[in-house]
């Protein structure tokens, strides 16, 4: 098992956002998570990266428990994640954005590092924008560029939070064919969306999060199908 | 280099290799009174580059770095005056004296963050001045001066004594600058300016923040302990008030660094050259000195966080000092 959830909690003051959640992924597999607004999912990721501690429970990647473990470490050890709201380096040109990420989040040196952002840039298309500062991109470019940075670690567990918001339907198939480009057999991905015909085409499972907990999970058509999916989060938000 | 686009990109660099050329004939060019004023510029600028890495970039917002300047004075003294050392070797010595003492003052600095991390700074640097005053070999809560033997070691004649410490500041801010140059261009120096940019955005591509900050603590102190060392000769004496002055090394490092620039190369440079003219041109030097340069930063940080080179670089094509890893390669 890739990444090994167990009962993890998280509150912020007295909001409990996770509760005694768990969830297994396994390499190979596109993980998708959709749940309402404020459910917990950036939350969740939060945890698994290493930016908040959580409350109660364990983390397991590749059955070594990082509970503990600094973010920079478990980015070492092969988790890659965007942020949903854009992290850019600002003053770096964008080239600069996924090298920091290639040379420290990789292990490589500058050498090695340079050729790991170029291509990654080729991948995500962004290869013209390279020169340009980070903080001058459009959102949709910023997303990106989350996208490559994350994908600059060697990530063996790629954690994607809200990358195709705002995005028009062929720009989501090219972002999926990127995704799917990038996936090696051993690489899992994670990936966070509230538009489910995106995840729908590319999720291998759907976990659907709700009141801290996963609610439903399984192939995507059946927990879609789900009446308690429908009710809770199909019907209330009305997609 | 000069290769750019720019014409004012080559224009500034041209300014700034012209500043450099200056720095180096100096001694030839100017009286006496103008090398004890570069010299102090000089000093100020390494204590300058020094804050400016560790706040501009590793997030280490220090308010206690007059610490090692004083620690670096002392230890000078100590190895010049009372071991008898001679003062080349002794002002390197200060220099390691600075970094094995960064070494406790870190372990004790590192475990806070933000707000406290400064007070805790501070709170080390007075304990570490206390302490000063309590050596009597050092002429306890006083001080005491340089004695002559020492200063005969750097020349028979005062006049060439200037010279002499001017050439050891000078060989001193060349190497703060440049190595720190070096440093931002290496493959640590761009988890830097991550750093700088966005602290969590860093650690989430795997720079480690800790061991990043540690390495900035590591590399000012012994600078600052040479820094120390060298105002001493100029001084001639130390105590605990002078050697350890917040207000000398730290208060206006701050000032300086934050109206020319935090978080660049540049900026520090151009902040502690407003400085000296601020210094030069305005008469009544002292406590107006302090709060015009106060007054100041607090403009310059409401208007552009980046300081005056913020707002220069806005209008040129890249930096003065190439740090990048884009385009070509300087
Ligand atoms: N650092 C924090 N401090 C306090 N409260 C927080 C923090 N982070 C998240 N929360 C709260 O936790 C809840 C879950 O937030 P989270 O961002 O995880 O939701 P989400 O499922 O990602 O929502 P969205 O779909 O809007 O992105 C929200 O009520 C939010 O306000
Ligand atoms: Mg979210």
């Amino acid at each position: 098992m890739l990444l090994e959830v167990a009962g993890l909690s998280r509150s912020f003051g007295r909001l409990r956002v996770i509760e005694d959640l768990s969830l297994s992924v396994q390499p190979g597999e596109v993980l998708g998570i959709i749940g309402p607004n404020g459910a917990g999912k950036s939350t969740l990721f939060n945890l698994i990266a290493g930016v908040l501690p959580p409350t109660a429970g364990t983390i397991r990647l590749s059955g070594r428990d990082i509970t503990g473990l600094p973010p920079w470490d478990r980015c070492r050890l092969g988790i890659g994640r965007t942020y949903q709201v854009p992290r850019p380096f600002a003053h770096m040109s964008v080239f600069e954005n996924v090298l920091v990420a290639a040379v420290h989040g990789s292990r490589a040196s500058l050498r090695q590092g340079r050729r790991r952002a170029e291509a990654v840039l080729a991948l995500a298309g962004l290869a013209a924008q390279q020169a340009r500062t980070a903080g001058a991109l459009t959102l949709l470019d910023l997303k990106r560029l989350e996208l490559c940075k994350a994908l600059a670690v060697a990530p063996k567990l790629l954690l994607l939070d809200e990358i195709a918001g705002g995005l028009t339907e062929p720009e989501c198939a090219t972002l999926i064919g990127i995704v799917r480009r990038a996936q090696t057999p051993d690489m899992a991905v994670v990936w966070i969306e509230h538009v489910v015909q995106t995840l729908r085409r590319i999720a291998t499972r759907l976990a659907v999060l709700h009141d801290g907990g996963v609610l439903a999970e399984g192939a995507p058509d059946a927990v879609l199908a789900n009446s308690r999916v429908q009710d809770v989060y199909l019907g209330t938000e009305g997609r | 280099m000069l290769r750019s686009q720019s014409p004012r990109v080559v224009a500034g660099r041209a300014v700034l290799v012209a500043g450099m050329l200056m720095l180096a004939v100096a001694p030839w060019v100017f009286g006496l009174g103008t090398i004890s004023v570069l010299t102090e510029f000089l000093t100020m600028l390494v204590l300058a580059l020094m804050w400016n890495l560790l706040a501009g970039y590793a997030d280490v917002v220090t308010v206690g770095q007059h610490a090692f300047v004083g620690i670096g004075a002392y230890a000078f003294y100590g190895f010049a005056a009372l071991a008898q050392i001679r003062p080349p070797a002794a002002i390197l010595l200060a220099g390691l004296v600075a970094l094995a003492l960064a070494l406790p003052a870190m372990a004790i600095v590192f475990r806070l963050r933000a707000m406290y991390l400064a007070i805790g700074t501070w709170v080390v640097a007075e304990l570490f001045m206390l302490v000063a005053g309590k050596l009597s070999a050092f002429g306890g809560g006083s001080g005491v001066s340089l004695p002559l033997p020492v200063l005969r070691a750097l020349g028979a004649r005062p006049a060439e004594r200037f010279i002499v410490v001017y050439w050891l500041a000078l060989v001193l801010a060349a190497t703060a600058f440049f190595s720190t140059w070096l440093l931002l261009r290496s493959r640590v120096g761009i988890g830097l300016m991550a750093m700088r940019d966005n602290e969590e955005g860093a650690g989430a591509v795997g720079v480690d923040l800790v061991r990043a900050r540690m390495l900035c603590f590591l590399w000012t102190a012994p600078f600052l302990g040479l820094a120390g060392a060298i105002a001493t000769l100029q001084k001639l004496r130390i105590s605990p008030a002078a050697s350890f002055s917040i207000i000398d090394y730290t208060v206006f490092v701050i000032f300086n660094v934050v109206i020319g620039g935090v978080g660049s190369l540049e900026g520090p440079v151009l902040g502690t050259i407003l400085f000296f003219v601020l210094r030069e041109y305005l008469s009544d030097f002292g406590t107006w000195h302090l709060m015009l340069l106060g007054a100041l930063s607090i403009a310059v940080i409401l208007i552009e966080p980046r300081g005056l080179w913020g707002l220069i670089r806005r209008r040129l094509a890249r930096d003065l000092v190439p740090v990048s890893h884009h385009g070509s390669r300087l």
